[in-house]
C-alpha cells in the first residue's frame, strides 16, 4: 500500500485505538487533525474524548497524560513541535522517565510522546531543532527516529504497544513523503535496517538525514544503515558492518557537538580499528533566511564528499 | 459521660490517625538525628496532621492520592504500612520502593498512593491526569492531590487546575498552607490573595478551612468528596496550617519570628486541640492517652524492624529502568 509518512502514522494510531480502548491521543488542535494533519479524520471515528484537544499547556499535556498512564490508560501525547516539548521537560525527564524506577517498580508509564522535529522551511531557531541526543541520555526513555512511511507505521505501532515511555521523533520535512507500507511488518526496538548493502564504507544515519544520505550514495559500494531507534540502538549491526568496511561515517542533522554520532563513533572505535568521521550541524542556531539556514544543513553533497574522502 | 451528639468513636479515630502520623515522624526524626540512619533529607509534617487525618477516611482504598516532599502523613493515612515506609526512609530492602526512592519518592500504589514528589508542584497536573484516566476508564475512582502553599507559584498549579476544570475531572486539590516555602515566608513571594483566590479565578469550587481542626476538616471533606463522586467535578480546599518543625529535620527554622512556633505549639497543635476536644466531650483521660501510647509502640516497632532490615541487593539498581534496552553497561 502506498502512503505518506503522515498517513502511515495515522493508520498505526487508528489500528491501535481500534484494538485497545485505553489508547487515546491528546494535544493541541488534534480535533481538527493536528498541525500537520497527521490526525485528520481520527476525531470523527474515535470522538473528542479519545482524540482530545488540549489547552496550550505543554506541561499539563505531558503531566496529565502521565497521570492517566499511571492509572491504566495508554496516552499518545502530541507536542506539536519538538521545541515546545521543552516546556514539559520536568514532566518527561523527572517524572515519566523515573517513575517506574523511583517507585520500585510499582508503576509504569506506557505512553508515546510524539515530537515533530527538524528543519523544514524558514522556521528559525524555535521551530526547527533536532534534540534526539538529549533523550538518549535519560535512562527510562526509549527514543525513536523513523525515516520512512513504513517505519512510521511499524515503529509507532510498536511504540504504542510498548510499556515504556517512548520519545517518538517524527521529522516534519517528510510528512508528505510517499512510500510502500506493508502492514504485516512489525518493528523490533533496537533493530537497525540496512538500506543499502556495500563493503567499502559504513554510513550510519537516522531520521530524514538517512534518506538524504541514501540518495547521495545510491549505487555505490557504501553500506547505509538506518538506526531507527537511538535507544536502544543496534550496535551489533553497525559493528559487524564496520568490521567488514573498516570505515565509519555518521551523518545527522542535529548539532555535532555532543550529538549521538559521537556515541556511535566511540562505541565502534572501542571495538573495531577503523577510520571514523562525523557529519553533524555546526554548533550555531538555526536561522530564518534560507541561505543562512542552508549553512547548517547536512546535504547529500557533503555526505558523498565525506565518503569519497574517507575511501581515498 | 460524653456530650450529647458527639461521635466519640469518630473523634478517637481521628486522634488515633494523627497520633500515628506524629509518632511515625518522631521516630523518623530519631532515626535521622539519634541513629544517623536516614540517608537523605526528610520533611516532617508535624503540626499538619489534621489534614490527611480528616480527609482520608472519606476515600476508598482504590481512590487515589498524590503528595509532595512532605508526604509521610498522606501515605500513612491512605493505608500504607509504616514498617515499609520506615524501611524506605532508611533505604532498605522491603521499603515501599525497594529503597530506591526514599522519603521524597515514597509511594504505595497498592493503597492508591501514587507517589510523593521531589519537584515542588509537579504532582498537581499529574494528579489531574490521574483523574482524567480514572474518568476515562469509568471506574469511579476519585483523586485527592496535596501540595504546599509554595507550589501555587509554579506553572503546574495553573495548568493543572485549568485542566481539571476544562475536562470536568473528579479531583480534590488540597493546598496545605503552612505559610512557608522552605525558608521563605510565602506571602513575601506571592502576588494577590493566594491559593483560594487563584483557584476561584479558574472557576473551581473552592473552600477555605482551619486545617488544624481535624473534626472540621473531616466534615468538610465528607461533603466535598461526596459531591465530587456525584458531579465528577473538581474542587479546591485551601487548608490553613502551620509547620511546627523546620523545613527539613536539620533546619532550625531560625528565619521565623521569635516566639511564633512556640505560640503555635501552645495554642494550635492539632493533636492537642483534638485531645482537648475529646476531654471536653467527656472522653476519659486514659482513652485519650492510649491513642498516643499505641501509636508510639507501633512506630518504635516499625523503626526497629527497619533498622534490622538488609540493604537492597546491588543489582536491583538495574531493575525497573525500562523493558526495552538494557541499562547494564557493557564490559569490554
Ligand atoms: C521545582 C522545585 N523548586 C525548588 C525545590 C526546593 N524545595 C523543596 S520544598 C520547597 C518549599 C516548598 O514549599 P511548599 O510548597 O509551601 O511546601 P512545604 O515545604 O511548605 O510543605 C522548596 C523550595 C524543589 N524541590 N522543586
Ligand atoms: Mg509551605
Amino acid at each position: 500500500m502506498k502512503m505518506t509518512y503522515a498517513d502511515a502514522a495515522k493508520l498505526a494510531l487508528a489500528e491501535c485505538m481500534r484494538a485497545d480502548p485505553t489508547v487515546w491521543a491528546v494535544g493541541e488542535d488534534l480535533g481538527r487533525g493536528g498541525v500537520f494533519q497527521q490526525y485528520k479524520g481520527l476525531c470523527e471515528e474515535f470522538g473528542p474524548d479519545r482524540i482530545s484537544d488540549a489547552p496550550i499547556s505543554e506541561a499539563a499535556i505531558m503531566g496529565a497524560a502521565f497521570g492517566a498512564a499511571m492509572v491504566g490508560t495508554r496516552p499518545v501525547v502530541e507536542m506539536r513541535f519538538a521545541d515546545f516539548a521543552l516546556c514539559a521537560t520536568d514532566e518527561l525527564v523527572n517524572q515519566i522517565a523515573k517513575a517506574r524506577f523511583m517507585f520500585g517498580g510499582q508503576s509504569r508509564a506506557p505512553m508515546v510522546i510524539r515530537k515533530p522535529m527538524g528543519m523544514w522551511r524558514s522556521s528559525a531557531a524555535q521551530h526547527s531543532q533536532s534534540l534526539e541526543s538529549w533523550y538518549v541520555h535519560i535512562p527510562g526513555l526509549v527514543v525513536c527516529c523513523p525515516a520512512t512511511p513504513q517505519d512510521n507505521y511499524s515503529m509507532l505501532k510498536a511504540a504504542i504497544e510498548c510499556d515504556d515511555p517512548v520519545v517518538y521523533l517524527e521529522h516534519k520535512d517528510i510528512w508528505a513523503l510517499e512510500g510502500e507500507v506493508d502492514t504485516s511488518q512489525s518493528y523490533e526496538f533496537g533493530k537497525a535496517v540496512t538500506r543499502q548493502k556495500g563493503d567499502a564504507l559504513t554510513l550510519v544515519s537516522w531520521s530524514h538525514t538517512c534518506n538524504i544520505a541514501l540518495d547521495a550514495v545510491q549505487d555505490t559500494d557504501i553500506e547505509v544503515i538506518d538506526l531507527r531507534s537511538l535507544w536502544p540502538w543496534d550496535k551489533e549491526t553497525v559493528i559487524n558492518s564496520v568490521q567488514r568496511t573498516s570505515r565509519l561515517l555518521i551523518a545527522h542533522e542535529s548539532v555535532q557537538v555532543g550529538g549521538f554520532g559521537a556515541e556511535v563513533a566511540a562505541t565502534v572505535a572501542e571495538k573495531v580499528a577503523c577510520k571514523v568521521k562525523r557529519l553533524g550541524a555546526p554548533r550555531s542556531l538555526i536561522a530564518y533566511a534560507p541561505n543562512l539556514e542552508n549553512q547548517l544543513r547536512i546535504t547529500g553533497d557533503m555526505i558523498a564528499d565525506a565518503a569519497k574522502e574517507m575511501m581515498l | 459521660m460524653t456530650a450529647a451528639n458527639y461521635d466519640t468513636a469518630r473523634g478517637l479515630a481521628l486522634l488515633t490517625m494523627m497520633e500515628r502520623i506524629r509518632a511515625f515522624e518522631e521516630q523518623a526524626e530519631l532515626a535521622a538525628t539519634r541513629d544517623q540512619l536516614v540517608l537523605g533529607a526528610i520533611h516532617l509534617s508535624i503540626g499538619q496532621e489534621a489534614i490527611p487525618a480528616g480527609i482520608m477516611p472519606h476515600l476508598k482504598k482504590t481512590d487515589l492520592i498524590l503528595s509532595t516532599h512532605r508526604g509521610h502523613g498522606h501515605t500513612l493515612a491512605k493505608g500504607a504500612d509504616p514498617t515499609a515506609m520506615m524501611e524506605e526512609l532508611l533505604g532498605r530492602d522491603g521499603g515501599c520502593c525497594g529503597g530506591k526512592g526514599g522519603s521524597m519518592h515514597i509511594a504505595d500504589f497498592g493503597v492508591g498512593m501514587l507517589g510523593a514528589n521531589g519537584v515542588v508542584g509537579a504532582n498537581i497536573h499529574i494528579g489531574a491526569g490521574a483523574a482524567h484516566g480514572a474518568k476515562m476508564l469509568g471506574d469511579g475512582r476519585i483523586v485527592v492531590d496535596f501540595f504546599g502553599d509554595g507550589a501555587i507559584n509554579r506553572g503546574p498549579f495553573l495548568e493543572g487546575l485549568n485542566w481539571a476544570g476544562v475536562f470536568d475531572l473528579p479531583i480534590l486539590f488540597v493546598c496545605e498552607d503552612n505559610q512557608y516555602s522552605a525558608s521563605t515566608k510565602t506571602s513575601d513571594m506571592m502576588s494577590g490573595e493566594g491559593a483560594a483566590a487563584r483557584a476561584r479565578s479558574i472557576g473551581i469550587k473552592t473552600h477555605e478551612i482551619d486545617g488544624n481542626d481535624v473534626e472540621a476538616v473531616y466534615d468538610l471533606a465528607a461533603e466535598i468528596t461526596a459531591r465530587i463522586r456525584e458531579t465528577g467535578k473538581p474542587e479546591f480546599l485551601h487548608a490553613k496550617t502551620y509547620r511546627l518543625h523546620g523545613h527539613t529535620y536539620f533546619d532550625p527554622a531560625a528565619y521565623r519570628p521569635e516566639g511564633e512556633a512556640a505560640e503555635r505549639w501552645a495554642n494550635d497543635d492539632p493533636i492537642q486541640r483534638q485531645r482537648d476536644a475529646l476531654a471536653n466531650a467527656g472522653v476519659g483521660d486514659a482513652q485519650i492517652k492510649e491513642a498516643k501510647q499505641a501509636a508510639d509502640a507501633e512506630m518504635i516497632a516499625a523503626l526497629a524492624a527497619a533498622t534490622a532490615a538488609p540493604w537492597p541487593a546491588d543489582n536491583t539498581v538495574y531493575d525497573d529502568v525500562q523493558d526495552i534496552g538494557s541499562p547494564v553497561q557493557e564490559a569490554f
